[in-house]
């Protein structure tokens, strides 16, 4: 156990923060999280920054444009990422599920054609999972593809799915084989968001903005080439999908959490707090340092194994719980100025804001029931609820 | 940067757990033969040479199984304020030691000898009186002494925050020991338990709460382990991570007990199951130097500034 940075991830370290220093735009700093990080151009060159000074793709192996470097860089990177406050890549769909899924489970020549534009921020992905009538229970899909001379033909419609107005491919889950049910019979398809019949349509959100947006597939044609793993075999993709969704975000999400309460305690300091509202502020810190060093914990076990485990989960169940109880509090210091919007809006209307956004973080990325489910019956070995 | 215990530290809790599970009841000769009082003592005074974080296993494993011995109260508390001399009585179960910071002192009915800050100084407290006193947690009774006289110096008065940093991470520790037991005891319960004709942890108003447990647990166990880095490592955060770990480990061990009490629902308020006994070690955890309150308390002037 050494939880201090070897010589070579200081060295790492050191050359991020001083390339942070000069790199990130003003105008940048602090353009984080709500729907303005889709459409601002600024963000898109600020991605292919990240990716030309290398350090996008940290982790991935290096014959596909990767750093080939062990995961605590990609940590540190985060880390030292939310510290300067500096807006994340745009492709965090690509990078957190579509380029893990193709690597595992993808065939060379759709490595070599989808993994590098990834990186560099000149393709977008999008993901379709959700459905009107699939949410928790994601093998309820029925989205179908149909084979017909050599392509999926395919009809149905997707929800939730962020970056869809921006993406260049979807990661779409369909149900191949009309007569199966669960998770039989499912396709994972690479879906040219270009193609005729695909739809895209914003989904407003009760903070006012279209982060997500609904999909509709009428009668698009997909070649068999662009096939994710076996015909058949999508739930099993769609897994490794989510297990990386869960597996890779935690630092992300311990780096998100520390610039909540590091704003938590300036407006306190700026306002006052009351004893009881002090108390509150001391247990946000608290529960942030152990987050931090679950993150760890479960960095050095996915270090030794390579794949994430089940910890993920815990991490984001709790972490969505603490967004919401910190940006609460946040609001509870601004007293009545927490109603105002816009101009007249005390930091901007960043609390205001985070704190509406905050009740998806318990909805998303697997909602915090099923997210109890999964450590019920796969940490715990409780028997199944369903 | 590596968070995971080594080889040698999971063998040394291998062993732990398969000793304690055969010896509930062990004497303080049988940890010193095992080598555990004198873990941190150096080799050339008869201990293994090693550092807090292999204690570390030990507090955990120990509260796991409720060992009556005064094992905290000395190792954690006494060991390093001791003259090299006396460290080596203890590595070889000769001595064993209680810290008079209050007035009560813990772990009063085992302990050989006593030690009390006064002036500059921690010095030993000879020819004291004892009085045992019925406590909730009959695994670590409370104890009051009367009279006596300072005798030997044994350190300066200037190691007592650090003596207390390793008190509250090392009953960190322990409360991470008495949750996870209390919530394997829940979820084997539910798995075998049937009612409406299936096993309860079927159900998730049972499943849920020990999903909680095990979350909560996780994090406390994560700080913990954190602030004994800190501790091995003499690392300047080691005394807030140690307060910090205390305030979560103390609240999420109390609350395992309580679920687990609750799912095991009539058996489980039952004096002949072993959960009112994890329980109460959990209270007496939560209680002892400072309340979770308090622990905030000290975090909140930490990153505020003084009292509101």
């Amino acid at each position: 156990m050494d939880l201090r940075d070897t010589p070579d991830e200081a060295l790492f370290r050191d050359g991020l923060c001083a390339w942070l220093e000069t790199s990130l735009p003003e105008a940048l700093r602090g353009h984080r999280g709500g729907a303005g990080r889709f459409s601002d151009d600024a963000v898109r060159d600020w991605s292919r920054a990240l990716y030309e000074a290398g350090y996008v793709g940290l982790t991935w192996p290096k014959e596909y444009g990767g750093g080939g470097k062990p995961y605590s860089y990609q940590a540190i990177f985060l880390e030292e990422l939310a510290r300067a406050e500096a807006p994340q890549h745009l492709g965090v769909i690509g990078l957190g599920m579509a380029g893990p899924t193709i690597i595992a489970c993808g065939t060379e020549a759709q490595k070599a054609r989808y993994l590098q534009p990834l990186l560099s921020a000149h393709e977008i992905w999008c993901q379709g999972f959700s459905e009107p009538d699939a949410g928790s229970d994601l093998s309820a899909v029925r989205t179908s593809a149909r084979l017909e001379d050599g392509h999926f033909v395919v009809d149905g419609q997707k929800v939730w799915s962020s970056y869809a107005h921006i993406a260049d491919w979807c990661l779409l889950l369909t149900r191949s084989d009309p007569g199966s049910e669960r998770h039989a019979g499912l396709t994972y398809l690479i879906v040219d968001m270009a193609a005729p019949g695909v739809e895209v349509r914003p989904l407003r959100q009760l903070t006012g903005e279209a982060e997500f947006n609904e999909i509709f597939f009428s009668g698009v044609r997909v070649s068999v080439d662009n096939v994710l793993g076996d015909i058949g075999g999508g739930w099993q993709v769609a897994m490794t999908t989510l297990l990386h969704e869960r597996g890779t975000l935690g630092f992300a999400l311990v780096a998100a959490l520390e610039v909540m309460v590091r704003k938590l305690i300036e407006l306190a300091r700026d306002r006052g707090a009351s004893p009881v509202q002090r108390d509150a502020i001391a247990r946000e810190w608290i529960e942030l340092q152990a987050h931090r060093y679950t993150a760890y914990r479960s960095l050095s076990a996915l270090m030794k194994t390579g794949i994430p485990g089940p910890e993920g989960s815990i991490l984001k169940q709790q972490w969505s719980e603490a967004a919401q109880r910190v940006t609460k509090l946040g609001l509870e210091l601004l007293g009545s100025d927490a109603q105002l919007l816009a101009e007249n809006a005390p930091y901007g209307g960043y609390w205001q804001h985070l704190q509406l956004r905050s009740r998806g973080n318990t909805i998303e990325a697997g909602t915090s029931e099923v997210l109890r489910n999964i450590i019920a019956e796969r940490v715990l070995g409780l028997p199944r609820s369903r | 940067m590596d968070f995971a215990f080594t080889a040698e530290q999971d063998a040394l809790r291998a062993q732990a757990r398969a000793f304690l599970s055969t010896h509930p009841e062990p004497t303080w000769r049988e940890l010193a033969e095992l080598g555990w009082t004198g873990v941190s003592v150096a080799e050339e005074h008869g201990g293994a040479g090693l550092g807090f974080l292999e204690e570390a296993i030990l507090f955990e494993e120990l509260g796991r199984a409720l060992t009556h011995a005064p094992y905290w109260s000395t190792v954690a508390v006494v060991l390093p304020a001791l003259p090299p001399d006396l460290q080596g009585e203890v590595a070889r179960g000769e001595a064993s030691w209680a810290l008079a910071t209050g007035p009560l002192l813990p772990d009063l009915d085992s302990v050989t000898r006593i030690a009390v800050p006064g002036g500059d100084s921690i010095w030993e407290l000879e020819g004291a009186a004892r009085e045992v006193l019925q406590t909730n947690d009959t695994t670590r009774p409370l104890g009051v002494v009367s009279g006596g006289a300072f005798g030997r110096v044994l350190s300066s008065s200037a190691v007592l925050p650090q003596l207390r940093a390793r008190s509250l991470a090392a009953l960190s520790l322990e409360a991470c020991g008495v949750g996870a037991r209390a919530l394997e005891l829940a979820v084997g319960y539910a798995k075998e338990r049937v009612q409406f004709g299936k096993p309860i942890g079927t159900y998730q108003a049972i499943s849920h709460p020990l999903a909680t447990t095990l979350m909560e647990l996780e994090l406390g166990r994560s700080l913990a382990l954190f602030a004994a880095w800190c501790i091995t490592e003499d690392d300047e955060r080691g005394a807030l991570a140690a307060a910090a770990a205390k305030s979560l480990c103390a609240d999420a061990a109390v609350a395992a007990c309580e679920r687990s009490i609750q799912v095991h629902g009539g058996i489980g308020f039952t004096w002949e199951h072993v959960l009112h006994r994890l329980y109460k070690r959990a209270l007496w955890i939560q209680a002892w130097e400072a309340s979770t309150a308090q622990l905030r308390a000290e975090v909140a002037d930490h990153l505020l500034g003084g009292g509101a």
